[in-house]
């Protein structure tokens, strides 16, 4: 049993302690927008917020989290895909099959969060999600927008 | 391509059916909201198979394609829309299914949704079953009020009778409408008058991949739903030898392990993550047959033995290119190789299946709805009208997902636990050890200049793997496979070649490995203009003139190619000088229907580090349906074509792929992403598509342009194998 500060709530999860964050976000408490895509943090679909944070919960033990850590994930972004990346994103058409961009939402919000008026260098170095539609210059774009930049 | 390869022989007995919708949306009996567009299955007045509209006027249009990211459910509906003259902020959209569709004799024609054909082989039909529509909607509010319909105008959804002042809308008269017996002749509008058509409008579908509500395949969740993972014996051709299920079965959760069809096995468990853990943990024994000590070296050579071999099939030929290379003034010669590699979509191969003795019901990702109910049905032992299939929105399809393995893997799961909605996933790892590759090939060019400089003579002889005998063996001609000659064909639509040579050879020595090719994003478009477009740099350099020149002196009977070719050429500035230190490379090819050209700029630093600056591209795809998707899917080609050509290859040790993740098969990320400047010069006389071709163009024209910054000739993909670290 984890207790884990999902969105705003602690949560009694049922899971072995060695369970990967993303898996009990997934089928213990029901939430499946954070995506499983490599499984050795490599890809970064399964990014989620921990304390601001960007995460890869696929390679994140529920034991690693203290119950007062708040993660967030996609759906718990904003209420109503109000957050300026998501405005941004659908201001830009980003996504293409989409699988990859709650990843890669979540990792965008967090820099913004950090750097409110990134550069270039800036998304290059924090925005390491792939994607394989290659959906690059748009997610570049909408950083930019949702910057105002 | 350009043969129907895609829907697996059926045994379908038509009397087998109840041909009525009714009885598809039946199936629906589970009562689970798949989709908000599958809500209104059946539910609405349809006024025909592609037009359903609902009494608040909302319009549901009917996709038969599959959505991967490409785009093809929004251009599908524009196109729709534009003939039906509604209000494009009412329009949603679903899939029928592919049950459906057989039931109700193929109305929906084909499902099938590869080789860039969404929109070029559908959009006649979709926009006369839009015009369709539109015409017997007028009709059904004329003859309510008792006045001719050409009497009648439509402005977005609303029928106007300026003579008389009234007025209605399509939700009102949808239901009259359906019963008006269909016009027998449509008149399409000019795409010069097009309103939906042709504009950047928004996506569809992108609302719910914002905040995580878009339901993948991998997101399915049934009730009393269990999890599945599987493991395939890694040697392909080989089978399951034994399994020690003592060793797991206390594992928290585990609930079976079960042997899959010959060569599998797979353990059901309450979560995903528990199904998963089982199965590392369990001991399996493989027969792993004749293949268990094949290596890539192995492959290699036997793909080399073909470039020189007397036996092979011929793909284009004019004159006599061997006797003409043999009189000519100078002679260059170079191979070329390309190497097996995976999809490695994002989403995981995955579908959830329920059987009972009554029905089988199959939810998946799928390119080919037919090709998966197809396999459903043969899985699940039931007839067809028991069976049906729901698509789900693809997580990257890239041509993986034309496939069905996984779809009888499912099958034949849920048939062994019946009742139990059992949904399977296959790891990362699973997902890279039984892909169906982008075939390997080596290519051995031989060119003859005159004195002057002109290519009198080119022999191309392409030896390795054919994807029609791995996926399709029918569908090859006396032996021959035509689609291994995509872009090089004396003429068609999947691809005429772009150049007049007096004496041309291009023939294909057929070597296939045991690793089961498919059809991979691009095809063998891929590596046919590699070949062909990375030569005619080595040409251009031994005849001592410039690239571009070079090739128009052989384009001029094939303006289109050239015009694309031109068209980058001046967006990179060809012939003014680049900033220092970057180097520029072109490359053309016609297939899929569309030509494409692609101009790079790239450096190359001391440390052998290549950077892409900068990119143009040009399509004319003919017609433009959206041009922001278009633009997309030229953004993403360059993403998926330099992923392939920086770093993707797929190698066998001891008969099995090496590489299992991410970590060993890497893509490309956002910093190595190009600035990419899409030009469309659509000419408007003829059809083509854009989801694949422009992946061919990528990797030549960075290729060409790091000849030019290098002085050194990268012949062997993936680059990364290539150190270009100065001395």
């Amino acid at each position: 049993m984890a207790k884990l500060t999902i969105n705003g709530t602690l949560r009694d999860v049922d899971v072995s302690p060695d369970t990967p964050l993303l898996w009990a976000i997934r089928e213990q408490v029901g939430l499946t927008g954070t995506k499983y895509g490599c499984g050795v943090a490599q890809c970064g679909a399964c990014t989620v917020h921990i304390d601001g944070e960007p995460m890869r919960s696929c390679s994140l033990p529920v034991s690693a989290i203290r119950p007062e850590q708040k993660i967030v994930t996609i759906e718990g972004l904003s209420p109503d895909s109000s957050h300026p990346v998501q405005k941004a994103w659908l201001a830009l058409d980003v996504p293409q099959c989409g699988y990859c961009q709650s990843g890669m939402i979540m990792a965008a919000a967090a820099l913004l969060a950090k750097t409110p008026k990134p550069t270039d260098a800036d998304i290059d170095a924090n925005i390491t999600n792939i994607c394989r539609c290659g959906t690059y210059n748009r997610v570049r774009a909408g950083i930019k927008q949702a910057a105002g930049v | 391509m350009t043969q129907s390869i895609d829907v697996p022989a059926l045994d379908v007995s038509r009397r087998g059916f109840i041909a009525s919708a009714v009885a598809s949306v039946g199936i629906f009996s589970l009562g689970f909201s798949i989709t908000p567009q599958a809500k209104a299955q059946g539910l609405a007045p349809e006024v025909n198979a592609w037009v359903v509209i609902k009494p608040d006027d909302t319009v549901v249009v009917r996709i038969a394609r599959s959505e991967m990211g490409q785009g093809t459910l929004t251009g599908l509906a524009q196109l729709v829309a534009e003939e039906l003259e509604c209000d494009w902020s009412k329009v949603t959209w679903e899939y029928p299914t592919p049950g459906q569709n057989v039931a109700r004799n193929r109305v929906w024609k084909n499902f099938s949704t590869g080789g860039s054909r969404g929109i070029r082989e559908s959009e006649q039909y979709v926009r006369e079953g839009g015009a369709a529509a539109r015409m017997m909607l007028i009709q059904a509010a004329a003859n309510g009020w008792s006045v001719p319909a050409a009497d009648c105008k439509v402005l977005k959804g609303v029928i106007t009778h300026p003579a008389s002042g009234r007025s209605t809308t399509y939700g009102k008269v949808a239901e009259a409408a359906a019963k008006i017996e269909p016009p027998k002749e449509v008149k399409l509008k000019n795409p010069k008058d097009w309103t939906i058509a042709g504009q950047s409008l928004p996506r569809l579908d992108t609302a719910d991949k914002l905040n995580g509500k878009q339901v993948y395949g991998f997101d399915l969740k049934l009730p009393g739903m269990m999890n599945a993972s599987i493991k395939a014996c890694p040697v392909f051709g080989g089978t399951v030898a034994s399994f020690d299920v003592a060793k797991i079965e206390k594992m928290p959760g585990v609930k079976r392990v079960l042997k899959v069809g010959e060569n599998a096995v797979a353990v059901v468990a309450e979560t995903w993550w528990q199904a998963n853990s089982a199965l590392l943990a369990l001991p399996i024994i493989w027969n792993e047959g004749p293949n268990a000590k094949v290596s890539s070296a192995d492959i290699a050579a036997f793909v080399k033995e073909g470039l020189d071999a007397e036996q092979a099939f011929e793909g284009n030929k004019q004159g006599d290119a061997k006797g003409a290379i043999a009189g000519a003034a100078k002679r260059v010669e170079a191979t070329y190789s390309y190497p097996l590699q995976n999809h490695a979509c994002m989403e995981p191969m995955n579908a959830t299946a329920l059987w009972t003795p009554d029905k089988c019901e199959v939810w998946c990702p799928t390119q080919n709805g037919e090709a998966a109910f197809g396999a459903a049905v043969q899985a699940s032992g039931h007839p067809a009208a028991k069976v049906d299939v729901y698509k789900m929105h693809l997580g990257g399809g890239f041509g993986r997902r034309g496939r069905s393995d996984y779809v009888i893997q499912a099958v034949q799961i849920a048939r062994q636990m019946p009742g139990i909605p059992i949904k399977l996933l296959w790891s990362r790892e699973e997902d890279m050890a039984q892909g169906t590759y982008h075939p390997i090939t080596q290519c051995k060019l031989v060119g003859g200049l005159d004195a002057q400089g002109n290519l009198v003579g080119l022999h191309m002889r392409i030896s390795g793997q054919s994807i029609l005998s791995g996926v399709n063996p029918q569908g090859l001609q006396n032996g021959r496979d035509p689609v291994v000659f995509q872009g090089l064909n004396p003429s068609g639509a999947e691809g005429p070649f772009g150049y007049t040579i007096p004496n041309l050879l291009i023939d294909h020595a057929m070597r296939n490995p045991h690793v089961p090719p498919g059809f991979w994003r691009g095809v063998n478009l891929n590596q046919n203009a590699i070949y062909v477009e990375c030569f005619m740099d080595e040409l251009a350099a031994a005849a001592g003139v410039d690239a571009l020149e070079f090739r128009r002196r052989m384009m001029k009977n094939h303006p289109k190619h050239l015009a694309v070719l031109e068209t980058v050429a001046k967006g990179i500035g060809w012939g003014s000088p680049a900033p220092a230190g970057v180097f520029r490379g072109l490359s053309q090819i016609m297939g899929f229907g569309s030509y494409v050209a692609a101009a790079a700029e790239v450096s190359v630093a001391n440390d052998g580090k290549i950077k892409v600056h900068r990119i143009v591209a040009s399509t004319n795809p003919g017609h433009v349906v959206n041009p922001s998707q278009v633009a997309a899917q030229v953004e993403g080609s360059f993403v998926y074509g330099l992923s392939a050509a920086f770093y993707q290859e797929c190698t066998v040790k001891n008969g099995a792929i090496v590489e299992q993740n991410f970590d060993t098969y890497p893509a490309m990320r956002i910093d190595e992403m190009p600035k990419v400047e899409s030009i469309l010069i659509p000419s408007g006389d003829f059809w083509g598509g854009v989801g694949e071709p422009t992946i061919a163009v990528a990797a030549p024209a960075v290729l060409n342009a790091i000849a030019a910054a290098t002085g050194r000739r990268i012949r062997h993909l993936p680059m990364k194998n290539t150190d270009l670290r100065r001395a």
